[in-house]
């Protein structure tokens, strides 16, 4: 458990309004019902882990776990599912559950690698501008605030158009547009850390300032910066989704929003056809969210 | 007479989207002049012919020095000229001006209904938290977050629509149907129904999970104690006593929400064969009609900036501390 909350008088304030709300019965924010959202999100979080693993699986062994080539005819065109073909096939005769399989792969590189990146980029500015305060932290604020005002999925929608669609050009996109909710958080943890009685002692004993803010400062924001990462992860997977559904994804990678889009003509005779890599979708964004919304104390987070 | 605080906000305030209105010109000007090919390609379309060219590159200034050519733009965009749809024959405001309309209307119904309908949903969970009623809907927030709005969208129209045949799952109007008067608006409207809704449900969600968080602080706040005690209604406790003071965060995350939920419309509209600006982006992506499209982006990110602007304002005005702080 983490235990820098700053001691400010709105957090003091705050805590008495709780233990004052504890001893009312009736509605409001009793303590009894704060212990019962965590007991619950402990239990989802092992449904999360579940349904996280079940897609890491899929994109890990996607060569092995796949009973078809995902781009080659595997059957008759738009089979319904039936044991030889689990979710059935498209127009051309592939099938569907390789394809989901194998996107399963490029939902999750996708999500990884632009969640890391934001999260190494939003990291690096938000300690630079909370450690150093001042101009700096007036002008990477101000850039910061500009960046996450930008509407992420237009931006990611003109440069793949300029730039020519594909993988690399969508993760540096969104990366690029994703990191300003991590730096403000770690700005704002950096802040209130700083202040702490720990961190003047190191300074006291003549630490330099990369000593004390690897040793004193990094270990607070960790978990914060863990926890925004997942959910980036699971907003990513989303907005690529989106991206591939409007044609904006890569076309010769197997992507839920691709096949979604296909989908999108035979909605009157190949229902299989939408519902499934939808539902791929809802399991791996929910997935994980669950589990890393169990990481967090925070039930804020998630309404960024 | 001497400026009140409040006035020095709002001057604050309008003082600092300034610079960022002007920032998202200086991005897409700048993703114009990175991206590979001749920049007046960008600004004209691909196939013109010298002459042509030769013509808007004087009207953009591209023979002159990059800060001049910014300048140039800067004008250019501050008049309302975007460039023009070489391959639509037509200056961008306009291509784009047809289209706007029927997008409006889809988000504004969408923000309408998720407003009203995640407040409601917020203070029914906040009423007896913790409670089952909470619960499911901490849950099924949670779920809507997840789910990726085209595949709610189709799946709305396989039940609904061709299950069901409740609602009309493609187009704005019917061409069987009545073209003018209050037939038109009826016909509009349930064309309107569910791709609205499909919209509007994880605004829903968002909205309800503030509401529910600030409903139960307010709640907890001394001047329930007082409203009890005077012996008030359970009712009124929560809509005249807790509800106004937890809306605040509410109104605050509608600017912010104005980017997601028109991205959301964009795609809404592709599932439903609504003809808004969803429809006009993806023909502009397939014919690489890039002034159209740097010409959304701005748009967007200038009314995203707006609205922010607005929320803020709004939020100053009902909450009188902001304009203090």
């Amino acid at each position: 458990m983490r235990v820098s909350t700053p001691a400010s008088s709105s957090a003091d304030r705050s805590w008495r309004r709780r233990l004052a709300a504890g001893r009312r019965r009736g509605f409001g924010a009793d303590p009894a019902g704060r212990l019962a959202r965590r007991r619950r999100f402990r239990g989802l979080r092992w449904l999360g882990a579940a349904m996280t693993a079940t897609v890491a699986l899929g994109a890990v062994f996607a060569a092995r776990l796949a009973p078809y080539n995902p781009f080659s005819l595997a059957g008759p065109p738009l089979a319904e599912p039936s044991r030889a073909h689990l979710m059935g096939t498209d127009a051309l005769g592939r099938d569907l559950f390789s394809a989901i399989v194998y996107g399963a792969r490029t939902s999750l590189a996708v999500g990884l690698s632009t969640a890391l990146a934001a999260a190494a980029i939003g990291l690096l500015i938000g300690l630079v501008s909370g450690y150093l305060g001042g101009a700096v932290d007036g002008g990477l604020m101000r850039l910061t605030e500009f960046v996450q005002i930008i509407p992420r999925f237009f931006l990611a929608i003109v440069v793949l158009a300029m730039f020519g669609e594909g993988y690399v050009n969508l993760v540096i996109v969104l990366a690029a547009s994703s990191w300003p909710i991590i730096a403000r958080a770690v700005r704002s943890l950096v802040l209130s850390e700083r202040e702490r009685p720990h961190v003047d002692a190191a300074q006291s004993l003549g630490a330099t300032r990369r000593r004390i803010i690897g040793r004193e400062i990094l270990p607070a924001v960790w978990r914060t910066v863990a926890v925004m990462t997942g959910l980036l992860v699971a907003d990513t997977i989303l907005i690529e989704a989106g991206l591939s559904f409007l044609g904006l994804g890569d076309p010769d990678q197997p992507s839920w929003g691709l096949l979604a889009s296909t989908a999108q003509q035979h909605l009157r005779t190949a229902w299989w056809l939408a519902l499934f890599p939808g539902l791929a979708i809802v399991v791996a964004v929910l997935g994980v969210n669950l589990l890393v919304d169990s990481w967090s104390e925070d039930d804020t987070l998630l309404t960024r | 007479m001497k400026p009140r605080l409040g006035d020095r906000y709002i001057f604050n305030r309008i003082w600092q989207t300034a610079p960022m209105l002007l920032g998202v010109v200086v991005v897409g000007f700048a993703l114009v002049h990175i991206a590979p090919g001749d920049p007046i390609l960008a600004l004209a379309g691909e196939d013109g012919d010298e002459a042509y060219y030769e013509q808007m590159r004087e009207r953009f200034g591209l023979d002159e020095p990059f800060l001049q050519q910014l300048g140039t733009y800067l004008g250019r965009v501050a008049q309302g000229d975007l460039g023009m749809s070489n391959i639509r024959g037509r200056p961008v405001i306009e291509v784009i001006g047809d289209r706007l309309p029927n997008t409006l209307l889809l988000a504004g119904t969408a923000l309408v209904l998720s407003t009203f309908g995640g407040v409601a949903v917020g203070v029914w969970a906040a009423s007896r938290s913790g409670g089952l009623r909470d619960r499911a809907v901490s849950a099924s927030t949670l779920f809507l977050y997840a789910l990726p709005v085209f595949w709610l969208g189709q799946i709305a129209i396989l039940w609904l629509g061709l299950r069901l045949g409740w609602f009309p799952v493609q187009g704005r109007t019917d061409p069987r149907a009545a073209a003018t008067g209050l037939a038109h608006w009826i016909d509009v409207a349930h064309h309107l129904a569910l791709p609205s809704l499909v919209l509007a449900s994880q605004e829903v969600a968002i909205v309800a999970r503030l509401t529910r968080t600030g409903m139960i602080e307010e709640l907890a706040a001394p001047h329930i104690d007082v409203a009890r005690s005077k012996g008030l209604t359970r009712r009124r406790i929560l809509f005249a006593h807790a509800l106004p003071g937890s809306l605040l965060p509410v109104v605050t995350v509608i600017g912010n929400r104005i980017g997601h939920l028109v991205s959301g419309a964009v795609v809404v509209e592709i599932v439903f064969g609504w003809p808004g600006i969803g429809r006009l982006l993806v023909a502009a992506t397939n014919d690489r009609d890039i002034p159209v499209l740097l010409g959304l982006f701005l748009l967007i990110g200038m009314s995203v900036l707006i609205a922010n602007l607005i929320t803020d304002l709004t939020y100053a005005r009902l909450d009188p501390r902001i304009k203090l702080g």
